[in-house]
């Protein structure tokens, strides 16, 4: 249970420090990995973060939201514009390339302005439709992403339907991993407090909620601005990776493959969302090879998930090895 | 007490569903420290008047102030803050949470700290989170239920959730708690005990409360006071004796004689 979960460690912010030791580790030894394992790492960390951020919204706020994918899309063409439109004007001279400090580091501000368009995004639809509840924040959420989608295809600036390309290759195991674990570590450390406690209690009873002093609108839409800000780092990252966006690359299903994630990871541990989104990046690797059968499969895959609950069951191990650590603490056993 | 303005204070209220009147002209007064009862029989009125003292839902007419602050119109949360907290009717734990995260999320809406400084886990976040910890502790020790805080909320024996419901309002720091029928379901044992609890709080926390009941052997044995409520009004209002005797008040619970 989410209720009776118990800190990583003694202080949650080891496990950061861990997480992105782990991520430097790995861009250092970048030149061991074939570019395809890369490649897959890196969109199973995107993904992590897509799943790991929406399960702020849907898992512990209890928030359908249809328009995941349009926060990414802000993301993603945020930044693209930001690295191959503003900043070569302003910078004409700055390498980005270069491997001096502050072109390695150059990606951060990117990443977070690309964070905070999207957020500011969240915000303004967050703000009023957060009122609604159900199946109406749902209609309002999927007909913003529709919005964003259409909008993006009719802007000749961003080259419409045909997308941009030549987009800086400047995302790496570094910055996805990196980012992946600063999700993770926010969204832990966020929940597994009083303040986060509030989330929970919206999810399962509003009104007692609000009985008990909690301003319910707010925190929806806290958890709304802060799932959009993820979002819109993971789109940033996307756009770096594959140098090339497009609307339609953001489009519904793009949203519904994360809601798949977040509800196979059991709609409310991180760590369990986590784990089914990388379970779905790899499950979408290994069906190349069935072309045609591919979707037939997909289905087939994903309704076992849901009876056998795979991330589901490895969560609970993680944090049985978390009590072995020392400052950890045994989870009392829930039925 | 009559000089000073009065903790709780409802002018004239009505709550109206398109035709169905809930409440009609209905007034009171509580004032600090006080433990008043609202009777009345089904369908009287007495939850609708509770969600519309804590916000739930806003009268059609009248006015309602708390320590002397007008309160109509503002949403329930505003309305715990300024220090009105209540149980409801029908157990409303936060069912994901346990004992203790239940009563804690009491304490977020005076929390320092917000978001940032809830991810960066600084100092003055630890700090908070202890305090909040230990209060809470110790609340629930008070009331006996520090054995079970590490359980989940619907584990709890029913008798275990109405307290806890109760522990989880009182952790609002509240000056007047209002209890929806706290002895509904409860066995005679639990019943003294709830009584017994009544008392506890009032002498510990010094707070005011208005206390919805069915059950008359809990309400007559501790009440200062009783409101009788019948069919969205106010019928009758004394001390246990006055009311009892009240033939207004007989004639609602038995009927009216017609001899």
């Amino acid at each position: 249970m989410f209720g009776t979960a118990t800190p990583i460690f003694k202080n949650p912010r080891l496990g950061l420090a861990a997480g992105l030791a782990v991520a430097v580790l790995l861009q250092l030894c970048g030149g061991w990995i074939d570019p395809y394992t890369t490649q897959v790492i890196i969109f199973a960390a995107i993904n992590v973060i897509l799943a790991v951020s929406l399960n702020l919204v849907m898992g512990e706020t209890g928030q359908f939201s249809l328009c995941h994918a349009a926060f990414m899309a802000v993301g993603a063409y945020s930044s693209a514009i930001l690295t191959g439109k503003v900043l070569p004007s302003l910078l004409p001279h700055f390498s980005w390339t270069g491997i001096s400090l502050a072109s390695q580091l150059s990606f951060l501000p990117v990443l977070l302005i690309a964070g905070v368009i999207a957020a500011l995004a969240g915000l303004i639809v967050g703000g009023p439709s957060l009122r609604l509840r159900g199946d109406y924040l749902a209609m309002v959420t999927l007909g913003f992403g529709e919005i964003i989608r259409v909008l993006l295809q009719n802007t000749n600036a961003v080259g419409g339907a045909r997308g941009m390309e030549g987009i800086l290759p400047a995302t790496n195991l570094f910055w996805t991993v990196g980012a992946a674990v600063a999700t993770l570590y926010t969204m832990i450390a966020l929940v597994r407090s009083t303040y986060g406690r509030g989330f929970l209690a919206v999810r399962d009873d509003e009104i007692a909620a609000a009985a008990m002093g909690i301003d319910t609108t707010k925190f929806k839409v806290t958890a709304f601005v802060i799932g959009a800000f993820f979002a819109g780092v993971a789109g940033a990252l996307y756009a770096h990776a594959v140098e090339f966006i497009s609307p339609e690359g953001f489009n519904f299903l793009r949203s519904f493959e994360i809601i798949v994630m977040v509800i196979l990871g059991g709609l409310g541990r991180p760590v369990a969302v986590a784990i089914a989104a990388i379970l779905i990046t790899l499950l979408n690797e290994w069906l190349r090879d069935f072309s045609q059968y591919r979707m037939v499969i997909y289905a087939i895959i994903i309704i076992l998930f849901m009876i056998l609950r795979p991330a589901e069951r490895l969560a609970p191990l993680f944090h049985q090895l978390k009590s072995l650590l020392p400052g950890g603490r045994k989870t009392p056993v829930v039925p | 007490m009559s000089d000073t303005v009065p903790l709780l204070e409802a002018k004239h209220c009505s709550l109206r569903f398109g035709g169905l009147a809930a409440l009609t002209d209905v007034s009171l007064q509580i004032n600090d420290g006080e433990l008043v009862g609202l009777i009345g029989p089904n369908g009287a009125g007495k939850t609708s008047l509770f969600n519309i003292l804590t916000g739930v839902y806003k009268p059609t007419e009248g006015e309602i102030f708390f320590e002397g602050y007008p309160t109509k119109g503002l949403p329930p949360h505003r309305i715990n803050n300024l220090g009105v907290a209540r149980t409801f009717q029908n157990i409303r734990l936060f069912g994901s949470l346990n004992v203790r995260m239940n009563v804690r999320t009491s304490f977020i809406a005076r929390l320092r700290n917000g978001v940032v400084h809830t991810v960066r886990r600084g100092r003055s976040f630890r700090l908070e989170e202890a305090e909040i910890q230990e209060e809470g502790r110790r609340l629930l020790a008070f009331f006996g239920l520090e054995e079970a805080s590490h359980h989940p909320s619907r584990s709890l024996p029913y008798g275990d959730q109405r307290r806890l419901e109760i522990v989880r309002a009182l952790a609002t720091k509240p000056r007047l708690l209002l209890l929806d029928e706290p002895a509904a379901g409860m066995n005679p044992t639990e019943k003294e005990e709830l009584k017994r609890l009544i008392g506890q709080i009032r002498a510990e926390f010094g707070t005011a409360i208005l206390l919805v009941e069915h059950d008359m052997k809990v309400v007559m044995g501790i009440c200062e006071r009783l409101i009788v409520l019948d069919q969205g009004r106010v019928i009758s209002e004394g001390t246990p004796v006055e009311v009892r005797a009240d033939p207004k008040v007989i004639a609602a619970y038995l009927g009216e004689s017609h001899d």
